[in-house]
């Protein structure tokens, strides 16, 4: 009788204790975007978005850093697309299962895990240096697409590893080659799980600041980038930027750029999910 | 009596009726012996049933003569298969285009994840095939051909998905006819289904042996006896009796085939 009060009592106390857990993360993202908006929101206008960098706070904008950031997230998506999708492609359906396979398995969820700034002395060497880009946006683009591309391929293997193996068999079974069953069965069936995978790679990328740093990103850019061989600057960098000058009219621009920058990968967040479940009920 | 028709199988003189060969066949599994040895001839135009209990090769067997088990990793093969008297595992075979005339039903129905019509139009569209007009007839004709054309003529462009399981599994077969096989391999292609279901199925095999050679695995007896002409019974990899349907199940020659349909094992 004794035991069971006490393992009813250990029982509640893990109870309250889980929900305390949970609430302290909660409860501290939620005073961050909250003092945030309260610092930012009033900050937030059509002029902010469309206004060029300034000296003056009060004139300063997000323009350049936006567009850079757009530009850099367009180049990725470009890169690390095909690449990632081909290799993952390579991985699940033709790579015979063996120790090499899963030794590149493993390594290619290592690299998941390398600190992004590795990635910045990569790109640094091989995109600005040795193939002579420069500290473009190219470089730029180049040096995040081989950040986000581990994450690119774990993820399309997983969506194209969750359609049935009766689909392939079907397929095979009437003819099909190999190629025609990834293009005509398991790329359309995965198609929701990989732009999943992309779109959370992507709003990852998007939030990267040191890597950009170290091949030579700009902390201020007077234009916007018109080509992939310009100098640019993007949002992350921006608010570092705004963050470390001393006048206090720069903080509050930081803390409304943050606003847009959280808005951005909400908003890219909220398209994955969107679509996952879309995909969940068609496969289903 | 029962020896003349034992004979009339294996007779090689008679190749024309001989739709489909086994010779000296042993298949492994990295070290398994999954198949210890089998010679078998299969009748053109008949219904032949492979039966035994889970884990006996009949599957294993079956999936040879589509070369189904070439992606099984550890898969290797001994002897020979033939179908219409050609070697259908030299090095020249173009293994797509044997499959197209060897069709197959799984056990479990597996539409692909799009529309009926897309289901059905698949195996002729990866040929090449792009003519509406002729697709859609060749999806009619082979819809109606399993008697699901008037279940689904308004719902075409539905997904195969919401299909009931035995509409499915029609379906699948439906797909398999469109690309015109001579031959039909199914997998136990009722033990997903209701009863009412493999009624449906097991009629439309007996239209279909019309046209078609068809190869059926199954758990179920009485199933085998229905439908098939022919029986084969395994056991542990090896045939061990093969014969008109009738005869095997009525009077079976071997012990083990008589303690199998009887069920005092498997």
């Amino acid at each position: 009788m004794n035991n069971i009060k006490a393992n009813r009592l250990k029982d509640q106390i893990f109870k309250f204790w889980g929900i305390a857990c949970t609430l302290l993360g909660l409860v501290l993202l939620a005073i961050f975007i909250g003092s945030i908006l309260i610092d930012g929101l009033q900050r937030i206008d059509w002029d902010f978005i469309t206004s060029l960098p300034s000296r003056k706070a009060e004139r300063a904008g997000i323009y350049t850093a936006l567009m850079g950031s757009v530009w850099v997230l367009v180049l990725t998506t470009i890169i690390a697309l095909p690449l990632g999708i081909a290799a993952a492609i390579y991985l699940e359906e033709y790579a015979r299962k063996g120790k090499l396979s899963s030794l590149l398995e493993v390594n290619i969820s290592n690299l998941a895990g390398v600190p992004s700034i590795i990635y910045g002395l990569l790109g640094l060497e091989i995109f600005v240096r040795i193939l002579e880009m420069g500290s473009s946006v190219l470089a730029g683009s180049f040096t995040l697409a081989l950040l986000i591309l581990p994450i690119v391929i774990v993820s399309t293997r997983e969506a194209i590893k969750a359609v049935p193996q009766s689909v392939r068999d079907g397929s095979f079974a009437l003819g099909a080659s190999k190629w025609q069953t990834v293009a005509r069965q398991l790329l359309p069936a995965s198609f929701g799980g990989i732009l999943t995978g992309v779109i959370l790679a992507l709003s990852r990328a998007v939030g990267e600041t040191a890597p950009l740093i170290v091949i030579g990103a700009l902390t201020y850019v007077p234009f916007a980038p018109e080509s992939p061989m310009d100098e640019f600057s993007v949002l992350p960098i921006q608010i570092f930027n705004w963050i470390s000058r001393p006048q206090e009219g720069f903080e509050v621009n930081a803390a409304a750029a943050i606003i847009i920058l959280l808005l951005i990968t909400f908003l890219m967040n909220g398209i994955a999910v969107f679509f996952r479940n879309k995909w969940q009920k068609k496969l289903g | 009596m029962t020896q003349q028709v034992n004979d009339n199988i294996v007779d090689k003189s008679i190749k024309r009726v001989h739709k489909l060969e086994a010779k000296g066949v042993k298949v492994f599994y990295d070290d398994f012996e999954a198949i210890k040895g089998i010679d078998m001839q299969i009748k053109a135009n008949k219904v032949t049933a492979f039966i035994g209990p889970s884990g006996c090769g009949k599957s294993t067997f079956l999936r040879l003569f589509n070369r189904m088990n070439d992606y099984v990793d550890g898969f290797r093969m001994e002897g020979e298969i033939l179908i219409d008297g050609e070697n259908i595992y030299k090095k020249k075979v173009n293994v797509e285009q044997l499959r197209k005339q060897v069709g197959m039903v799984f056990q479990k129905p597996n539409p692909f994840p799009k529309s009926i019509y897309e289901n059905v139009a698949y195996g002729l569209k990866i040929q090449g095939i792009k003519d509406k007009k002729y697709l859609k007839e060749k999806v009619e004709d082979s819809l109606k051909q399993v008697a699901l054309w008037d279940e689904v003529k308004d719902d075409l462009n539905k997904s195969a998905m919401a299909l009931s399981g035995g509409q499915q599994q029609r379906l699948c077969i439906a797909r398999t006819l469109a690309v015109e096989p001579s031959i039909i391999l199914m997998d136990e292609p009722t033990s997903a289904l209701d009863p009412l279901s493999t009624a449906k199925i097991e009629e439309l095999i007996y239209e279909l042996k019309q046209k078609y050679t068809i190869v059926i695995v199954t758990h179920n007896m009485q199933q085998a006896g229905r439908i098939s002409d022919y029986t084969a019974f395994f056991y542990l990899g090896e045939l061990i009796e093969y014969d008109k349907s009738k005869k095997l199940f009525t009077n079976p020659e071997k012990q083990q085939t008589e303690n199998y349909i009887t069920g005092r094992f498997g």
